[in-house]
């Protein structure tokens, strides 16, 4: 066995990040990237996008081909599944048998989608991997009924995407209104409004009593006594981090694995980055906090990289997520919830921007909705002005006048 | 194809520290204007998921694609990182009696 080197477990985002930035900050031993699905990393996001509405079946976006990670001698385990942590021994086990040696370790192993435990549930699709949107893709045909259940991100972009395949769409969400996790009630109203518009039923503050099956197809049973017949039926009921290797191996796990700032695990050998880490975030007063982002999941894997080669970087980087559904983009830049007030600026054409401020007038968090060729320059500098813990004026930030830029030099 | 300089826009259409759309002959290009009043030409979208690098933020010598944060150099068009790995195409530009033109080649 060659020499003991670095190992990514996960082969997403946070994963494929990490092994690349290994080689950009000039580590030249060993570096192993251990995957579970036969493709080459791949981009998440386009899979309840592009992936359902191409007019073709897309190949897996990859974000590093097998050419890329060749030149940069990162060895690439597909297919592979880690089932043991020796941490005395610095070695892993595989599915296979094959045993591994480390000197570091990088936790990338993400998260899935959550189960919804209810009656009758056996039968739902989910989506979490390019297999799941290619067989979801191929289900999903003009004419057909398809009820959603969860009004979140993954439900809703499916919801736009199902109806662009012409499916007749009912989402059910059982939470008084959709993306009640982090999004301003401003932008979901605006959001749910947009699915309206497109024909979707959109039913909120519905609990389900489980799924039946009727004539070959399945019906959805609410709590308010409704009959929903459907031909598929989705589950998109939010994530759960992949945390059972660390809490098998003893890792302390909270809401994920558990991190410090320099998304060093409980082992000082062993770090986390992505979906299935959560740490303490220095721009929230060290609030912890667990981030589902394509954004976080890149720079996670890129500080975690530095750091495993002795950099010691805090993670600050401003949470930054978006969703793209109809022809309407959504972005969110730091955490809402923090703020106690709001101020809107209104761009046109329906864009909108909301500053999020806290109790010291520091702008903590922003959010904007609209095309996004409106609307992402716009929250680029509110990331900025996030970072740099700025306290514009509300009557700066409601003027469309006044160039955020400007606000940044001042 | 167009070939040799085209004049684009005039100087002072574009900010400092700023970047505009120029389009011609079906093609599309992103031009900029850095602090020091340098002028760049690139093309005008990003290498990753074709977003307009003209509704992108310019800082220093970054043109950032606002879609994904994707990041080039505008004078060189080098790709500075995750999500773009591929450069992106660069054009002499000169300024004329205060006009931008950019050599298509």
């Amino acid at each position: 066995m060659s020499e003991a080197g670095i190992v990514i477990v996960g082969a997403g985002e946070a994963g494929a990040r990490a092994a690349l930035a290994l080689r950009e900050n000039g580590w030249t031993g060993a570096v192993t990237l251990i995957g579970d699905e036969p493709h080459p990393p791949y981009e998440r996001p386009p899979l309840s996008k592009a992936v359902i509405v191409a007019a073709g079946e897309l190949d897996p976006p990859t974000i590093l081909d097998t050419a890329r990670m060749r030149d940069n001698r990162i060895d690439f385990l597909p297919g592979a599944t880690v089932v043991r942590i020796d941490r005395g021994a610095h070695r892993l086990a595989l599915a296979d048998g094959r045993h591994l040696s480390y000197s570091q370790l990088l936790l990338a192993t993400g998260s899935r989608a959550r189960p919804l435990a209810i009656r009758g549930s056996q039968n739902l699709l989910y989506l979490r991997t390019y297999a799941e949107a290619i067989a979801l893709r191929r289900r999903l045909q003009a004419g057909m009924r398809v009820g959603i259940i969860g009004g979140g991100f993954i439900g809703l972009e499916l919801a736009a995407s199902a109806t662009a395949r012409g499916c007749e769409v009912t989402v059910i969400e059982m939470a008084p209104r959709v993306l009640m996790r982090g999004v301003p009630e401003e932008i979901a109203t605006t959001i749910a409004d947009r699915h309206r518009s497109a024909g979707v039923d959109l039913r909120t503050g519905v609990g389900i009593n489980g799924i039946e099956a009727q004539d070959h197809r399945q019906v959805i049973v609410t709590a308010d006594g409704a009959r929903i017949v459907c031909d598929e039926i989705i589950a998109g009921v939010g994530a759960v981090p992949e945390t059972a290797l660390a809490k098998d191996s003893g890792l302390d796990i909270e809401n994920g694995i558990r991190v410090d700032g320099h998304l060093r695990t409980s082992d000082r050998d062993i770090f986390a980055a992505g979906d299935c880490c959560s740490f303490p975030h220095a721009l929230y007063g060290d609030r912890r906090v667990r981030l589902e982002a394509w954004r976080n999941a890149q720079e996670q894997g890129a500080t975690a990289a530095r750091n495993m080669l002795g950099a010691a970087t805090a993670h600050e980087a401003v949470p930054s997520f978006w969703s793209d559904q109809y022809n309407v983009t959504l972005r969110i830049v730091g955490l809402p919830d923090t703020a106690v007030s709001t101020v809107t600026r209104r761009l046109g054409d329906g864009a909108c921007l909301y500053f999020h401020l806290g109790a010291d007038g520091r702008l903590m968090a922003a959010s904007g909705i609209g095309s996004d060729s409106m609307i992402a320059k716009e929250i680029r500098l509110a990331e900025l002005l996030i970072a740099r813990q700025r306290q514009p004026a509300p009557d700066e930030l409601e003027n469309p006048n006044v160039r955020l830029k400007s606000l940044l030099n001042s | 194809m167009s070939s040799g300089w085209i004049e684009a826009c005039k100087a002072d259409d574009i900010d400092a520290e700023d970047v505009i759309r120029f389009d011609h002959d079906g093609r599309t290009f992103a031009l900029y204007r850095s602090a020091d009043d340098e002028y760049y030409a690139t093309d005008g979208l990003c290498t990753h998921e074709s977003f307009h690098l003209a509704e992108g933020l310019v800082m220093d010598n970054i043109i950032e694609c606002p879609k994904h944060n994707g990041r080039f150099d505008y004078r060189t068009g080098e790709a500075k990182g995750a999500p773009v790995c591929v450069n992106l195409k660069t054009y002499p530009v000169k300024v004329e009696a205060g006009k931008i033109l950019i050599d298509l080649g």
